[in-house]
């Protein structure tokens, strides 16, 4: 059987002559089209995150005690320490406002508990109001049990992560901290990937009692008419005294905005790689065509056109740079999970979900730039190469 | 019938200002069919001839005509890809290097001409005759390394036949090889000439080869000293 061969297979087996300086300029692709996916992939599952988490909120605008507009917005999102407070006869104001559709009013303890994890870790008690608070979640159903009544003081439901947490189930007792009281557990939430996961909910008049706070709240969910024009009851909401109001836009900017000085870096880090890349590839495949200076030569001399060798020399580099897409493609799925990890290492806030979100546009995208950047790395290697003339080929013996 | 007429061919390189003449007027007829050995003394002007016989290289004055068709002369210069197409028509090139691609078997090197001239299933077909007239179908598969020279010698005239070329351009075929080597590829030579019709422009040093030729040239400094045929 003989043996077909076309340019493609050609260009391949030159690859093959210098397999180690090969290798390594597809290392160099590998690892920058691995930051870029990476990159937009942190891109999309941030801001995706950030909107599910908001968006699991409920409501459109909450009310604080008036402070740091950063703490109140990790306060919303993760439970934050140092809590202001509010006094509660707000909410019958706020509710009547003919532009509000429903509030609910909470009330937030956060207590550090040395027990928690290896180190110790904050445990949030969320006193709600019922039904407001499961209204306006409706997404926030049961492994076990269900909600308590407003009038049952001493009921908890747990969030999914709380109750691995804590090891309880529906049934069992559990203590606060301060109260010798024992605290029956009515309820478990399944997980949905929110702040929630992690809540201990009881009634906001047990929480108010038990963390010596009657008559104060930390938050006050306001969910407006579909009618109501947002941004004209934020600025009623401005006159009230001592409290601020934010809106779950202004938090996604508050958070975007943290974040994206650190994008950019990190984005000018990929594009700086990539030019490392494609200069890598233009050095590989001007060395290898200097390397076959003659060859090239008498490739032309049996009747190579300069467009064929053109032809071959970019074949080369956009196998080099297929390749080293490919694999860094495919590393940036394995090791999503890890590259998220270390993301959540150093970000100080993270939303829940997906951090990094590899969607199929991406891939594409990211895989057209890569075979794209090592095209034009090939093109001045490939042109020196189509315009060896055969004879200078032939006297360089 | 004329395969190749050179009328007055001079190729004129400059050496800072002094003008020398490495091809000096030079004016001969090949017959198809024929073998032309070429010999001289190194420097004389034979690889100049021969580049310029095979369309690489280009004279500073004088007339080509290849198959009736003038290469060179007074009309406008042909540009690169014409020259390119008129080599891949009638010239077939064997030079005192192998230029094999090491990464490539025997039967790839040999098919290689096919993959620019996208005439890859005809020269299939030729492939099989061309490896047992040069007696490499044992070594088909084998790589560029585990040849010897003489075989590596086969291959690259085996490459220069794939496409069967009318002339054959032989620069010091047997430059690399010991004189057993020299002697194979020699009546290779002969035998492509008589059993294929193939006509042979041969440079070389040694002059036992070059009693293969049925018509000579020998050259001192660029100038034709003797023509026999």
């Amino acid at each position: 059987m003989v043996h077909y061969m076309n340019i493609f297979q050609l260009s391949y087996k030159n690859l093959l002559r210098r397999k180690l300086r090969t290798t390594f300029t597809i290392l160099g692709i590998t690892l920058s089209a691995w930051v870029l996916i990476t990159l937009l992939g942190f891109n999309n599952g941030y801001e995706n995150s950030l909107n599910k988490d908001i968006e699991g909120m409920g409501f459109q605008i909450v009310l604080t005690a008036k402070g740091c507009p950063y703490e109140a917005a990790t306060l919303m999102l993760k439970g934050g320490t140092g809590l202001r407070y509010m006094p509660e006869e707000i909410v019958q104001g706020v509710a009547n406002d003919p532009d509000v559709a429903q509030t609910t009013a909470m009330l937030m303890h956060a207590e550090f508990d040395p027990d928690k994890g290896e180190n110790g870790g904050t445990i949030v008690y969320l006193g709600i109001d019922i039904p407001s608070y499961p209204e306006l979640k409706p997404y926030l159903t049961f492994k076990q049990g269900a909600w308590f009544q407003n009038a049952a003081e001493r009921k908890v439901v747990l969030g999914f992560e709380a109750a691995e947490l804590e090891q309880r189930e529906v049934g069992d007792s559990m203590l606060l901290p301060g109260s010798a009281e024992e605290y029956q557990v009515v309820g478990i939430l399944k997980r949905t990937g929110t702040q929630d996961d992690g809540m201990i909910f009881l009634p906001l008049k047990t929480v108010q009692k038990v963390f010596n706070k009657e008559g104060q709240l930390t938050m006050l969910g306001i969910r407006l008419k579909q009618t109501a024009d947002a941004n004209a009851f934020e600025e009623k909401l401005y006159s009230l005294p001592d409290v601020q109001v934010v809106s779950m836009a202004q938090v996604k900017n508050t958070i975007l905005g943290l974040v994206s000085s650190a994008k950019v870096i990190v984005l000018s880090i990929a594009f700086i790689a990539f030019v490392i890349a494609m200069f890598g590839v233009l050095n590989t495949v001007l060395m290898s065509v200097f390397e076959r200076y003659q060859e090239i030569g008498i490739l032309k001399s049996m009747g190579a056109l300069p467009k064929d060798i053109f032809v071959m020399i970019l074949i080369e580099t956009t196998l080099l740079c297929t390749l080293g897409g490919i694999l860094g493609i495919s590393l940036a799925f394995v090791f999503s999970g890890a590259s998220e990890m270390a993301i959540r290492f150093f970000l100080p806030f993270t939303p829940n979900g997906n951090l990094i979100l590899i969607t199929t546009p991406t891939v594409v995208w990211s895989f057209l730039t890569i075979a794209l950047i090592g095209i034009i790395g090939g093109i001045y290697p490939a042109q020196r190469a189509a315009h060896i003339r055969p004879l200078d080929a032939i006297r360089s013996e | 019938m004329n395969i190749i007429t050179a009328k007055n061919l001079t190729k004129i390189y400059a050496r800072g200002v002094e003008k020398v003449f490495a091809l000096n007027d030079a004016s001969f007829v090949i017959k198809k069919g024929e073998i032309l050995s070429i010999t001289g003394a190194s420097g004389s002007g034979k690889t100049t001839l021969v580049n310029i016989l095979g369309c690489l290289d280009n004279p500073t004055s004088g007339v080509l005509t290849v198959a009736e068709q003038q290469v060179f002369g007074e009309q406008k210069e042909l540009s690169e890809a014409a020259l390119t197409l008129i080599r891949r028509q009638y010239f077939g090139y064997v030079f005192q290097k192998f230029f094999l691609i090491p990464t490539l078997t025997v039967q790839e090197n040999i098919m290689l001409p096919s993959i620019f001239q996208k005439n890859l299933q005809t020269n299939l077909q030729n492939l099989q005759p061309t490896l047992e007239i040069l007696g490499l179908t044992q070594r088909a598969r084998h790589l560029p390394a585990e040849l010897s020279g003489g075989e590596m010698q086969r291959v690259a005239i085996a490459r220069a036949l794939i496409n069967k070329p009318q002339v054959l351009l032989a620069d010091e075929p047997t430059g690399n090889l010991d004189s057993k080597r020299s002697d194979e590829i020699k009546n290779l030579l002969v035998t492509l000439n008589r059993e294929q019709g193939i006509t042979i422009i041969l440079v070389t040093h040694n002059p036992d080869l070059a009693k293969i030729g049925s018509s000579a040239i020998e050259l001192l400094d660029g100038k034709i000293l003797k023509k026999s045929c």
